[in-house]
């Protein structure tokens, strides 16, 4: 097959990590070769973060160039609109409609675009969930990342089986119940 | 283990991997962006070796070189200005050469994703007549390493690993091998090699040049050093990460591979460029390898298409070499998002008072340099690791004491451990009068929370001796030591300015752990809309859980709120209350 490019984008602190950790072991697991590339240091302090993943036969380089992705998938909608450029014609883009202002914004330096998801609609096939108020619902919202993986897991290469085997031996013991169910929440979600 | 196990690790964690496969005893380490990690996965393989995190590189390298003196494999591992720290040892560790074998990992980071500069440590390297290995992916991360212990018994070298973040930071398929059994080497008392006086150093001096003259020879057959032989058109000469690039834009063209980036191969150069009709050199960074190739009169271009700055890319390599444009849209134009404090951080809080009372910073290496942006904008200066004191004591002896009364110096606990102790003696010996901020928030932050001298604990989570900072400030002659809580405004203001205004050394310790330690279950404030004047105050600080509704009241973001209670103590208006209590 073809290299299979995913980028997962969002803020420093989202849990950018854990998903790549995820997404990592689910392609190696299914046989592939894989390289992902993450983000550690500063950029973890609230910046943006970006990790790329690429998997299929042979797999050179570490990153996703523009105009690369089969599937961006964004934790946040102000990082969905800066990446959305390295979409593919006809990728699939993953948005968590949630807003976090970034410093200019806050300090009034900056407005935060309006309308981002109707902006995207009009190049993309963008599939959104507001993640972080369904996590919310499920008692944890800081598994808010796991609903978005759901809806991506829609446009990969793996089975359910799959995901739920690697997610078991990924995210910590305590929390492989929660992050299996709001893993469901998304992977049942019809968003369009 | 029967068949071999197949398994994705990050660059840094297949480097640990190969420390523990090629069968090292001793590792020592400062934490760094993009190095951290490596002692971190090493540390499971704590039955079988031994690692710590050192106070600096400096002392982590010396901890090796003593290993390897004392006969076992041994290494240290450091980010690339973590190396200029090391330099003392590493320059002269180079003439000694090794008893056990000896390496130095260094990771630099193009495009300075975390760090104050972008220097090429191949240079340092070179300075410093030490050869360097450079691996392309995890699975050559785990392998070189192995190479490297191999090799620097062979010639006795001390060697120095080089990666990047892009290598350090990504993930690739790795196959799992066996420790390799080393016997450690017998220590035999030879003061000709670990004497390095005058008379000795000379000796070894002319010894370490015929050695590494020996080693380059040797480059021309070395495995790790590979020539990919395709179309002649186009030939390349590359190492390290950019490899995997030149591989995904060139796909037909030969390829000169270097996995030993010095000293150079030679021959195998010189044959490599008669067989290509045009050859490129593709390295990030300095001009290393293509210098050294011009100088022996072969044409070749390399800086001339690529820049000095930076990672680089295959679109980049596609538009150099082969001219093409690739298709894609253009990025929207959006607002910035900068790293920040994270909400909760007890750095805000200190330089929100530092900013009320008009004081410049003289600032250093950590999380608290985000201080330096906006809305805080208090750090006036941000050079190395342990600079802020001495800076500090630099200019109240060019404009005199009254001048640094407008002035603190800022530092963590991890970084006044660093260097910062060396400069706060320097004040005190030489009649400063400055006041010293230790931002002492019990952990390494920035890199991911390491332990260090004054947490408590070691890399192998052993209990120890902790460093009581403030008693350390005194014995070292700082009579004025005051501890203060980072979220007491109030106090912390007071002691601010008496500090400040005295006519002696004062250190200032803001006491208050890193938000991100704890685990509890944290308090949760909420901005009421209707009592919520407009005025501004509990904005000031920049916590990125607060923002502005519509109207221009303020909301609280309860997904980020960590409860530090900052705004409402700024609130003059009670329009910010404690809904959740926390666990602490």
């Amino acid at each position: 097959m073809a290299v299979k490019n995913i980028m997962i984008v969002g803020v420093g602190g989202q849990g950018t990590l854990l998903t790549s950790r995820i997404l990592g072991g689910l392609a190696t697991a299914g046989g592939y070769d894989v390289k992902l590339s993450e983000v550690h240091g500063m950029a973890q302090r609230g910046g943006s973060v970006v990790t790329f993943v690429r998997y299929g036969e042979k797999v050179a380089e570490p990153i996703v160039e523009e105009g690369q992705a089969d599937v961006l998938i964004a934790f946040e909608k102000l990082e969905a609109l800066r990446y959305a450029h390295f979409l593919k014609k006809d990728g699939a883009l993953i948005v968590n409609d949630w807003r976090i202002d970034p410093i200019p914004v806050v300090i009034g330096a900056a407005k935060y675009p309006e309308g981002i998801i109707e902006t995207l609609k009009q190049e993309h096939k963008v599939y959104t969930v507001n993640a972080t108020e369904e996590s919310k619902k499920l008692g944890n919202p800081r598994v808010f990342n796991l609903i978005v993986l759901g809806i991506a897991a829609q446009h990969m290469d793996f089975t359910k089986e799959e995901w739920y085997d690697v997610i078991g031996h990924t995210v910590p013991p305590k929390t492989i119940e929660i992050n299996k169910k709001a893993f469901d929440v998304g992977y049942h979600l019809i968003s369009e | 283990m029967s068949e071999k196990k197949r398994v994705i690790m990050l660059g840094n964690e297949a480097i640990a991997r190969g420390a523990y496969e090629a069968g090292v005893k001793v590792s020592a380490a400062y934490p760094g962006t993009p190095s951290t990690e490596i002692s971190e996965y090493l540390v499971q393989y704590k039955e079988d070796l031994y690692c710590e995190w050192s106070p600096n590189e400096k002392v982590a390298t010396e901890v090796a070189i003593g290993a390897s003196v004392a006969g076992v494999r041994a290494m240290s591992c450091m980010k690339h200005v973590g190396f200029n720290v090391a330099a003392d040892p590493a320059y002269t560790v180079s003439y000694m050469g090794v008893n056990g074998g000896l390496v130095i990992v260094v990771a630099d980071d193009p495009g300075l994703y975390s760090s104050q500069n972008e220097q090429d440590t191949r240079m340092v390297a070179r300075a410093a007549q030490l050869p360097v290995l450079e691996p392309s992916d995890s699975s050559e991360a785990k392998e070189f390493m192995k190479q490297a212990f191999e090799l620097s018994e062979q010639f006795d070298r001390p060697f120095v690993f080089r990666t990047t973040t892009r290598l350090a930071h990504s993930q690739g398929v790795v196959e799992l091998g066996e420790r390799r059994r080393v016997v450690d080497k017998p220590y035999e008392k030879n003061i000709r090699r670990t004497v390095m006086m005058p008379a000795n150093a000379k000796l070894r001096h002319v010894e370490i040049e015929k050695r590494n003259l020996e080693l380059a020879e040797a480059a021309n057959t070395l495995a790790v050093n590979r020539v990919e032989l395709k179309d002649t058109k186009i030939g390349v000469i590359t190492s390290g990460i950019p490899y995997q690039y030149v591989k995904e834009a060139l796909p037909e063209a030969s390829v000169l591979k270097l996995g030993m980036v010095n000293p150079l191969p030679r021959k195998l150069i010189e044959e490599f460029a008669a067989k290509v009709e045009k050859l490129y050199i593709i390295e990030e960074l300095d001009p290393v390898i293509e210098e050294q190739v011009k100088s022996w009169g072969i044409e070749a271009e390399g800086k001339e298409l690529f820049t000095v700055q930076g990672e680089y890319s295959a679109n980049m390599i596609r538009r150099a070499v082969l001219g093409e444009e690739p298709d894609i849209a253009a990025p929207a134009q959006v607002p910035v998002r900068p790293p920040i404090l994270c909400p909760g951080c007890p750095h805000r809080s200190v330089y929100y008072v530092v900013k009320k009372l008009n004081l410049h910073v003289a600032g250093d290496i950590g999380c608290y340099t985000l201080g330096a942006v906006a809305p805080l904008g208090v750090v006036d200066t941000t050079i190395c690791m342990g600079a802020s004191i001495s800076s500090l004591h630099g200019m109240e002896k060019a404009k005199g004491k009254e001048y640094i009364k407008n002035w603190v110096a800022a530092i963590g606990d991890s970084t006044f451990l660093h260097t910062g102790v060396n400069s706060l003696m320097n004040m005190v010996y030489n009649h400063a009068t400055g006041t010293v901020l230790i931002l002492d928030n019990s952990t390494t932050g920035m890199t991911g929370h390491q332990d260090h001298a004054a947490t408590g604990k070691t890399l192998q989570g052993d209990p120890a001796y902790a460093i009581d900072i403030a008693a350390l400030c005194r014995a070292i002659g700082v009579r004025n030591v005051t501890e203060v809580n980072a979220f007491d405004l109030e106090t912390l203001e007071r002691v601010i300015k008496e500090e400040v205004a005295k006519d002696e050394v004062s250190v200032i310790i803001t006491k208050t752990p890193c938000v991100l330690l704890s685990k509890e279950k944290k308090p949760l404030y909420i901005a009421h809309e209707d009592r919520c004047k407009k005025c501004g105050m509990c904005m000031k600080p920049g916590c990125p859980a607060m923002t502005k509704r519509e109207n221009g009241t303020v909301r609280i973001d309860d997904t980020m709120c960590t409860g530090c209670g900052l705004c409402r103590d700024l609130c003059k208006f009670d329009a910010i209350e404690l809904v959740k209590a926390g666990d602490r």
